[in-house]
């Protein structure tokens, strides 16, 4: 329990930070607060490794609520599965090689090899 | 009584255990337990002719749990951090990279093909791990529904085609496997990365964890920037 507590409380920071004006998701936020807690030593690791495991194994169970919600837009699915198809394999694609190719090139660089 | 909270709790969490069961079993990222979990109860919300909306309010609690689980990935992201710092910078360099490149060739495509914003928010966020997208496609505009979809069959295709399609490219294994299966296809794509060996695991989680960070930054103004520049999009 005081592993989901400091989680929580760590989200609600981040939630905070949000509503002040911080353009990105408050659950982000707090990712990186966590972090950012346990590399300054503030947050104990042994104190939320038990909590974040769970969260973390059990991270697609998640969302299958928002997933099933497809059910209530079926309409939208059928009238453009070829476009949302398309566009998610060509970027898909896309994305593998880039970061792929990049990071080779790097670690490739430095090897010397 | 099908119309209760617990119904809604209940069943979501039978029909996962059965279809994690089935995965174990099988071992085929084809019958992934979200994506067959999701197929199940769409039946039986059908067949008990359950709305989606009072079955949503009673599974609000397993949803709600998102944000807790996004918030913990800071612990993986500070262990792979400590284990990869040697090779951070690079790493930096080529997800952010990865991070545009995914928003950007997701959303001129569609915009181009004149398809509703609407599906272009949902899409925009798709290599990011699906509570960091569902986030993003929500602030944005879009359907969270169709982008939970959407980035579940995206992480199927890596795991499924990404080692594949890295071999032609001459990537077999190691940090740039690991980065590139994170990056473009998240949790999936990592559990996929974790079979090739501990340190294509990590770097995978580190890519996932650092592809949300950046799409969260840079997915919002670039969609808006496409949208405007290339036309109505809806």
């Amino acid at each position: 329990m005081l592993g989901f507590g400091i989680i929580l409380l760590v989200f609600f920071l981040g939630e905070t930070l949000h509503f002040i004006g911080i353009p990105l998701p408050g659950s982000v936020i707090g990712m990186l607060l966590l972090t950012a807690g346990l590399g300054s030593g503030v947050i104990r690791r042994k104190w939320i490794a038990g909590t974040a495991d769970f969260l973390l194994r059990n991270l697609s169970f998640f969302f299958v609520p928002a997933g099933v919600g497809i059910m209530a837009h079926t309409d939208l699915f059928k009238a453009y599965w070829f476009e949302i198809f398309f566009a998610v394999l060509f970027s898909f694609v896309l994305v593998l090689g880039t970061v792929g190719v990049l990071q080779r090139l790097f670690t490739g660089k430095r090897s010397g090899s | 009584m099908v119309e209760t909270p617990l119904f809604a709790l209940m069943i979501t969490l039978i029909v996962y255990l059965a279809a994690s069961q089935l995965y174990s079993t099988v071992r085929s990222f084809l019958l992934h337990p979200v994506l067959v979990t999701v197929v199940v109860l769409i039946g039986i919300l059908t067949l008990l002719r359950i709305d989606y909306e009072v079955y949503f309010t009673g599974a609000w609690p397993i949803h709600f749990l998102l944000g807790p689980a996004v918030v913990a990935l800071g612990m993986p992201l500070y262990d792979q951090l400590r284990l990869l710092r040697r090779e951070l910078p690079a790493v930096l360099i080529s997800t952010s990279f990865g991070s545009i490149v995914g928003v950007i060739s997701v959303t001129v495509p569609l915009t181009l093909m004149k398809v509703p914003h609407e599906i272009t928010a949902s899409l925009a966020p798709k290599s990011v791990t699906t509570p960091i997208a569902i986030v993003l496609s929500e602030g944005m505009g879009g359907e969270p529904s169709l982008t939970a979809s959407v980035v579940v069959v995206t992480g199927i295709l890596g795991a499924v085609i990404g080692p594949i399609l890295l071999r032609t490219v001459g990537i077999l294994n190691g940090i740039p496997f690991g980065l590139a299966m994170g990056a473009s296809s998240h949790g999936i794509g990592t559990a996929r990365a974790v079979e090739e060996g501990s340190l294509e695991g990590a770097s995978s989680g580190l890519a996932l964890c650092l592809n949300g960070l950046f799409t969260s930054i840079c997915a919002p103004p670039v969609v808006n920037f496409i949208s405007e520049l290339i036309g109505s999009g809806g």
